[in-house]
């Protein structure tokens, strides 16, 4: 076993276990902190990709924005951060029966593909990932148009939460 | 290769050779040097940090017309490590209904936080933990962890005011890493790349270090950097006249010494960051050796760490509203001016003048310090006429103090006097 394969091995399984935690734990803000540990997981599994990229960019978005967001709106809107219901209701077999056939679908469509089994083809020393992404983002052959069309959303959320703060008088 | 042109590529080299010679995998050997490295630039921040805290409280000292620590070894040298065994030997103290699995993790992860962005730093040319070519974006991300930390170390004490400290945290750190991350993007623009060893390369002289060709990014860079080590004048997480002592004020013996600990080796990584970035890294004069570089690395890191110290012991605490009007109304706009002229004038500058010429540096910086200071003039031009259009202060009421000095008569006053 390889050094990478240790380090695949237990990231996948934080990932999982992390994964499961968030879900079944009763303290929101633990939920959070657990929400981050999982993200972090992925990150190191992008990394083991050799997609630094995407590695930083989860860490930087999914943890240094979105988690941040919830811990601080988790912290702002309950008095006793802990539910005490029941954590299910009436309709969990049907999601359970949902859950089960999308990953029995995915598992079933992986294993046939034949790319899963394929080797990764090396990457040559030379080629800056980053650079080829950067260049792909503004081609107009590859994608401009997503590109573009995302950072029309992205100013048009800006100026919206500018109207929504603004104090007209 | 002997020892004096390299001596960490020469001990890698000789371990690696004595772990063949035990017949070990080579998979395996390079597993153990790698983290012998990382144990190595780990331990020699956390060591140096010991140094950093009594520089910094004689620095302070000295500025505020005091001694500073002088009793323990020479110039009070072993003040730092007596204060470390007093920590270590205290009580730990948990405080009742804290979430003790936050509680503790909270300070390792603002350790873990700065640490990480010692992986990147290139101390010398070849002496760099992981040159990875993303190296800026990953700043910014490691940085985001240790706000977590701050957060929840407010969250988890279960104390009032290291909850408020936690939301100032999140008002403070948040806020100013907008314009850290504006700032940032300059010299990666100008150096086209995101490596930290790309950018220390790509300012070869004097002339081309990125000071000259952007030092109002350099500024706020350096402002907002302060503004998320969370120091004076931006220490509102901590402020001890008004939350006691923030996030961080259950915290005792070694879980205490963590965090500052952390703070402390914060405050030199955003010096290293900042003369990385700006003034040239490891660059300077005399031969291309890693022992060369490291020194002028030092050189100009130290001079770095003494401006954030005497920052430190120089100014106010600014207030609330202040630090928040301050970083979205200047300092946010400032950069993204900067950010898009840099952008488009080194662009223009590339197509019109020839890059192979030698005297292309000088123009280059030239120009782009001409416009940076046009940037600063207008934003100077922009501020005067907003202080002129002020409105005026209406007084609600006039002060009625309690208790008056008594009236003296100007007979008694002289004789006094």
């Amino acid at each position: 076993m390889t050094p990478v394969q240790v380090l695949f091995i237990i990231s996948s399984l934080a990932l999982l276990g992390l994964g499961f935690m968030v879900v079944t734990t009763r303290n929101l803000v633990r939920a959070a902190l657990y929400l981050i540990g999982t993200l972090f997981s992925v990150a190191v599994v992008f990394v083991l990709l050799e997609a630094s990229f995407l590695a930083v960019v989860q860490v930087v978005v999914y943890i240094g924005a979105i988690a941040i967001l919830f811990i601080f709106a988790v912290m702002l809107t309950r008095r006793v951060m802990q539910d005490t219901g029941s954590q299910t209701n009436s309709n969990w077999p049907w999601a359970a029966l949902v859950a089960l056939l999308l990953f029995g679908g995915l598992t079933y469509i992986l294993t046939s593909w034949s790319g899963s089994s394929a080797e990764a083809p090396a990457l040559s020393s030379q080629s800056d990932m980053v650079t080829e992404l950067g260049k792909a983002l503004v081609n107009p052959d590859a994608y401009i148009l997503p590109f573009e069309v995302a950072s029309i959303l992205l100013l048009a959320a800006l100026i919206g939460a500018v109207v929504v703060a603004w104090d007209r008088d | 290769m002997d020892f004096l042109s390299d001596p960490i590529l020469f001990l890698a080299n000789w371990l690696t050779g004595l772990m063949q010679g035990w017949g070990w995998a080579d998979s395996f050997i390079n597993v153990v040097v790698t983290f012998l490295g990382v144990f190595l630039v780990a331990n020699f921040g956390m060591l140096y940090v010991i140094f950093l805290i009594w520089l910094e409280r004689k620095l302070a000292a000295r500025i505020q017309d005091r001694l500073g620590p002088n009793r323990a070894g020479p110039y009070g040298l072993f003040q730092t490590i007596a204060d470390i065994l007093k920590l270590f030997t205290k009580e730990d103290t948990t405080p009742a209904g804290a979430d003790k699995l936050i509680f503790n993790i909270a300070p390792v992860l603002s350790v873990f936080s700065v640490l990480l962005i010692w992986a990147v730093v290139p101390f010398a040319q070849q002496w760099i933990g992981t040159d990875l070519n993303v190296a800026v974006l990953y700043i910014v991300a490691v940085g985001s962890i240790g706000i977590v930390a701050t957060l929840i170390a407010g969250w988890s004490s279960n104390n009032k005011f290291a909850m408020l400290g936690a939301f100032r945290t999140v008002a403070q750190l948040v806020s100013y890493e907008v314009p850290m991350v504006l700032s940032l993007l300059v010299p990666v623009l100008l150096a086209r790349n995101m490596g930290l060893n790309a950018i220390v390369e790509a300012q070869s002289n004097w002339i081309s270090i990125f000071f000259w060709m952007a030092p109002i990014a350099a500024l706020i860079f350096f402002i907002s950097s302060i503004a998320e080590v969370g120091r004076t004048p931006f220490d509102l997480l901590e402020a001890e006249s008004e939350i006691v002592a923030g996030f961080h004020i259950e915290y005792s013996g070694a879980k205490f010494a963590m965090i500052f600990a952390a703070e402390f080796l914060h405050a030199f990584t955003i010096s290293v960051l900042t003369i990385t970035l700006f003034f040239g890294g490891w660059q300077g004069w005399g031969d291309a050796n890693p022992i060369v570089g490291w020194v002028w690395f030092m050189i100009k890191s130290m001079t770095a760490y003494f401006a954030v110290v005497w920052i430190r012991s120089t100014l106010p605490r600014i207030r609330i509203d202040h630090m928040l009007n301050y970083n979205w109304k200047f300092l946010t706009p400032i950069s993204l001016a900067v950010l898009i002229v840099t952008a488009v004038l080194d662009r223009v500058i590339f197509d019109v003048f020839d890059p192979g010429a030698v005297t292309f540096a000088y123009v280059r910086s030239g120009i782009l310090f001409a416009a940076n200071l046009i940037i600063a003039w207008i934003t100077v031009a922009l501020l005067r006429r907003q202080w002129s259009q002020r409105p005026a202060r209406v007084p609600v009421g006039q002060p009625r103090p309690v208790a008056r000095p008594p009236e003296v008569s100007a007979e008694a006053q002289s004789t006094v006097s």
